[in-house]
């Protein structure tokens, strides 16, 4: 066994070796501009494209003229959900989204809010899902697009999104669904999800960094987006800028990857997760796992070890790569906003850490990582000053703590 | 965030850790921070009554890394000292001496409260004792 181990493939994922096979070619000697109509080169290039097209929509159960590449999902977002609010300005001004959607979803509809359209921000429960009621009864007269992701990327809960699709349908509202977390891994299609719109990214599936797509309904009821990119017309006029085509190969390849061995893997991946969440409950009281067990993606686990600061952990557990809610390892030194939407007292927002299990993670390091985690939560919890007082009978939420 | 080789030292090697009698006259008890900040510091000292020096000194921290490393640090400054000059730690030579990043200022910060308010539990203590006498 190599360490460190990499256990936090939400953030990003290895590149499989076999997608960078299948790159390699694109990044060499077959490096035409697919948008060159005139040469081999670009023949070449094309045709990689559109095999690429084909893959990506075979895993999403898309049409290939569906897709449209983009940079990633981040701009996947942003064109989707800006594109929308301006080919649809005539018809409304309302969007519909949840506080724990990523941050690519969530900034840009506070920039479409100060634009002067009116967001909806619903909230979650507990579990982190969506309230279907709540969701249904926000849809005005003026509303265009409900933006709701597939998989969280802190806590891994899937959304009801084949109700949402059905809601927004039966609205007439327009549905887009930020799947980044999800495509590859659950078995996510647009035609039995009724989404409209989606985002994907590679790099979140073990392809490159620095391409995603985004789906683009065609019918029932065909989607129209304004461009954000002005250029070149690629896209067809969605998107404008040279494609990326090995980034695009390797996006395909995953794709592909993915379509064949999602079923074997999920179920592996479950299994490993689940021994990893046993093990560390069997050796460590006071854990508490954030969101839904049952709706969850199988490579998630969230979880918040009382009295333990999230990064001192980290910090004691070098050779683990995973990630904390914790304010101390966020730019903005806030607590996670995804746990504080669920409810999760800010204290134990502070202990908590995310691990994301991927296709290179063996039963070897799940069991070497929840050593690591009981040890370091003993050695802490014997520093911690909370850890005593609870120990004590002492109520830590009634004291009063001299807060600034 | 890369951790100075001091914070690290600190970190795996804490010194003080542990609690000291909270009911012993003796001893000045601080406890700053609150949980939903992600710090807690608790910070005790026993004072030998004759000389008024601090003869000994614990630490518990619920916190980061810097957190951690300034409370054990502090322990160690406080050692030794009359309570007077155990005042006189500023926050500062804390930041220096382990390297603090600016965003961990308020590690040390915490610490130099935990101090003060131990001292103060202390001569609170004391009052009370004379008061009683």
């Amino acid at each position: 066994m190599k360490t460190p181990i990499y256990m936090d493939n939400h953030a990003t994922t290895p590149l499989d070796p076999r997608v960078l096979d299948a790159m390699m070619p694109y990044l060499t000697d077959r490096f035409g501009n697919a948008a060159s109509r005139n040469h081999s080169f670009g023949w070449e290039a094309e045709e990689a494209v559109e095999r690429a097209r084909k893959q990506i929509a075979d895993l999403a159960g898309a049409g290939p003229k569906e897709i449209v590449f983009t940079s990633g999902a981040t701009e996947s977002n942003n064109l989707a959900i800006k594109g929308v609010a301006e080919m649809y300005a005539e018809k409304g001004d309302h969007i519909i989204t949840a506080a724990t959607e990523h941050k690519a979803v969530l900034d840009t509809c506070k920039r479409l809010e100060k634009r002067g359209c009116r967001i909806t921000w619903l909230g979650v429960g507990p579990d982190g899902l969506i309230d279907l009621d709540a969701l249904a009864s926000a849809i005005t007269d003026r509303t265009i697009l409900i933006s709701i992701m597939y998989a969280n990327n802190e806590i891994g809960v899937i959304q009801p999104v084949r109700e949402i699709g059905r809601i927004a349908k039966e609205r007439g509202v327009l549905f887009h669904c930020d799947a980044t977390q999800a495509v590859g891994k659950a078995p996510v299609n647009v035609i039995e999800d009724g989404i409209d719109l989606m985002s994907i990214s590679a790099h979140k599936m073990y392809g490159p960094k620095g391409v995603g797509a985004l789906y683009v309904r065609r019918k029932n009821p065909r989607v129209q987006l304004t461009a954000q990119m002005d250029g070149g017309g690629h896209e067809r006029g969605m998107r404008s800028g040279t494609l990326n085509v090995p980034g695009i190969v390797g996006l395909g390849e995953a794709c592909a990857i993915c379509q064949r061995e999602m079923a074997e893997e999920s179920a592996r991946l479950r299994a490993l997760r689940d021994r990893l969440k046993s093990l560390i409950e069997a050796g460590l009281d006071e854990v508490y796992v954030n969101g839904s067990m049952e709706h969850r993606l199988p490579n998630n686990l969230n979880m918040s070890f009382a009295y333990v600061e999230g990064e001192s952990l980290l910090m004691g557990m070098k050779d683990v790569a995973v990630s904390s809610g914790s304010a101390c390892t966020s730019a903005t030194l806030e607590p996670s906003y995804v746990l504080k939407a669920l409810g999760v007292g800010e204290d134990l927002a502070h202990t908590s850490i995310r691990f994301g299990l991927g296709r290179f993670n063996t039963e070897e390091e799940v069991d070497y990582v929840a050593a690591r985690v009981i040890e370091v939560v003993t050695k802490l919890r014997e520093l911690s000053p909370l850890y005593e007082m609870a120990k004590e009978g002492v109520d830590l939420k009634s004291m009063q703590w001299a807060t600034d | 965030m890369a951790y100075s080789e001091k914070v690290l030292d600190h970190y795996n090697n804490p010194r003080n850790v542990g609690s000291l009698d909270k009911g012993d006259p003796n001893v000045g008890t601080g406890m700053v921070g609150a949980p939903e900040c992600g710090d807690v510091m608790k910070l005790q000292l026993k004072v030998d009554p004759q000389t008024g020096i601090i003869e000994d000194a614990k630490f518990k921290t619920f916190g980061c890394g810097s957190a951690i490393a300034s409370s054990s640090l502090a322990t160690e400054m406080v050692k030794g000292r009359t309570l007077d000059q155990a005042l006189e730690i500023r926050n500062t030579q804390i930041v220096s001496e382990l390297s603090l990043p600016p965003v961990k200022i308020h590690c040390s910060v915490l610490a130099e409260d935990a101090i003060k308010a131990a001292i103060n539990d202390y001569k609170k203590k004391q009052a009370a004792r004379r008061a009683a006498d």
